[in-house]
């Protein structure tokens, strides 16, 4: 796109990006505690994160700049398929409430700061603790790429060419996620919501109203899929509904299994404090439901892309004035730091934990492993820039995709210890690794798509690759288990280890 | 009272509840306002159920 530069929404974005920067410098002295000191002061803000930090800090990092783009993006290409987004982020909450306060405890009395920690004290297998870790690292990596996209995208909106302001934008992220650790995008995620709060509320306000209301807006949408055919509309064609409903919980089931939100749930207070955000973390959903109509609100305007992705951008620039344009920009670029800060610093965190500290460095001190991560955490946001500068932007769209299908894998490990003991490390290490073979195989085979088909009675049902593999994966470690026992009765059974 | 968790599940993972367009609220078709009316629902579910649970032992 060789649009001119528009300096207006040029001067707003640079003035709020200025503004964050200051703010993520700053930071670190912000509830004070010495952060190199111990990880739990870089990797967790201290873990003390109340009701209103939590509440900005993990809408801040679960509902990314990506999503702003892609999820309008999708709703746009096809409808309402693309709206699974929405029952996904509903029917997380309930489970967020009724597992997440148990794993905060047992996470809080055993000084735990990641997920594989966590397997590791339950199940005291370094087999497991791998696995978990792994997959969480891996599983962020592209996730951290998409961040840098979907900044992308606004800046070439603005019409800024070429990757250099993506990369002055990351190494600025780096320095100051390297010194200020969890609190960075924590203090940032109230200038980011409240941000993307104002857009989108005059957005899904103005927008209709210029356009003719939501009934217009509708019915634009509606002939442009009426034209365009296949498997598009306003309404899910048949085929579209199990793909729709297995997508939505298989999404909510992986959300909070992500290194990301884990870290902002072992980041909070207390219990209580997780059990008041999934009360009020849905108003984030709410949001991302009129985000979501964007797509429609596109069709309405007439606005025709080359690419998806510019779907939002380019709404915002014909329907508003440059200084709002600039303003959305801003809050959709500072939207894509928060996440990728906080990705990058649980990412940083698991290598420090469970690859450092159990296999090169067991008697690393509290500082120490701070600075390990520091480091690991600049490591990884460099991947991501490399990912982005090196390789096709589809690697990242597709590995983020097999990414929610890895990280869905290792949820037996991390939640069913924590009702039952009955399942063993290596039964559910197989399951794990069955669930990944299989499902990394047939979304292969599927062109990297994230629906399987299987046809029972002549009828074809499509549903998502990573919930069938999470049935395999729980089948497989139930089947080890018992076989498992029938060969060492009273072998080492699980032990709860505190580390 | 744990029970009532369990109502979003079944109210949005069965599409065939939802997948029409009457009758349409505010010029939204109901597949789409069904879902949203799910979110302050849901939250209103939550906060039912933790009204009633017994507290944390220890702060």
């Amino acid at each position: 796109m060789a649009a001119p530069i528009d300096w207006v929404a040029l001067a707003i974005f640079l003035f709020f990006f200025i503004l964050v920067t200051v703010m993520g410098f700053l930071a670190a002295r912000w509830k004070a505690a010495p952060v190199s000191e111990h990880l739990d002061e870089w990797g967790l803000g201290g873990r003390q994160f109340g009701t209103w930090i939590t509440w900005f800090l993990v809408g801040g990092d679960f509902y990314t700049a990506y999503t702003v783009i892609a999820v309008p993006a999708l709703v746009y290409a096809v409808g309402a398929y693309g709206f699974f987004a929405l029952p996904y982020t509903i029917i997380v909450y309930p489970f967020v409430f009724a597992v997440m306060p148990m794993l905060w405890k047992v996470a809080h009395a055993n000084g735990h700061v990641t997920a594989a920690d966590v397997v590791h004290g339950t199940y005291n297998s370094r087999g497991l603790e791998l696995a978990v870790a792994m997959t969480g690292m891996i599983a962020t990596m592209p996730y951290i790429a998409l961040q840098l996209i979907g900044m992308g995208v606004v800046i070439k909106a603005m019409g800024i060419a070429g990757e250099l302001p993506i990369i002055a934008a990351f190494i600025i992220l780096a320095l100051y996620t390297y010194s200020s650790g969890l609190r960075a995008p924590a203090l940032i995620a109230f200038v980011k919501d409240i941000m993307i709060y104002i857009v989108v509320l005059v957005a899904v306000v103005v927008v209709p109203a210029k356009l003719g209301g939501y009934g217009a807006v509708f019915a634009a949408a509606n002939d442009a899929f009426t034209a365009k055919g296949g498997a598009t509309g306003l309404l899910l064609q048949p085929s579209q509904m199990l793909a729709y409903a297995t997508l939505a919980l298989g999404s909510a089931l992986a959300a909070f299994m992500y290194p990301h939100t884990l870290t902002g749930i072992f980041a909070s207070k207390s219990a209580d404090t997780i059990r008041k955000n999934a009360i009020l973390l849905p108003a984030y959903t709410l949001l991302l439901g009129l985000i979501a109509l964007l797509g429609y609100m596109a069709h309405a305007a007439n606005i025709k892309v080359t690419s998806n992705n510019d779907v939002v951008p380019v709404l915002f620039q014909v329907l508003f004035p440059s200084w709002f344009a600039g303003f959305a920009f801003a809050a959709i670029a500072i939207g894509a730091l928060v996440p990728a800060a906080v990705m990058s610093i649980g990412a940083a965190n698991l290598f420090t934990r469970n690859v450092w500290k159990s296999y090169i460095d067991p008697g690393i001190s509290h500082a120490g492993e701070a600075a390990v991560a520091k480091i690991a955490s600049l490591v990884v946001k460099l991947g991501a820039l490399a990912f982005i500068l090196f390789l096709p932007t589809q690697y990242a769209l597709d590995l983020q995709l097999l990414g929610g299908l890895w990280i869905l894998q290792t949820f037996p490990a991390l939640v069913f210890g924590l009702f039952t003991r009955w399942f063993r490390a290596e039964g559910l290490l197989l399951g794990w690794a069955a669930g990944i073979l299989w499902g990394s195989w047939t979304a292969w085979g599927n062109g990297l798509k994230p629906l399987a088909s299987i046809n029972l009675g002549g009828v074809n049902y499509v549903f998502y690759v990573g919930l069938g593999a999470l049935i395999l994966n729980i089948a497989v470690a139930a089947v080890a288990t018992v076989i498992a026992a029938r060969i060492s009765p009273d072998g080492r059974r699980s032990v709860t280890a505190s580390s | 009272m744990w029970m009532l968790l369990l109502a979003p599940f079944i109210g949005l993972l069965w599409v065939p509840f939802y997948n029409f367009e009457e009758p349409a609220l505010f010029g939204f078709p109901f597949f789409y306002w069904y879902q949203l009316a799910w979110v302050p629902i849901t939250s209103v579910l939550i906060w039912l159920v933790y009204r009633k649970r017994i507290p944390d032992q220890t702060p």
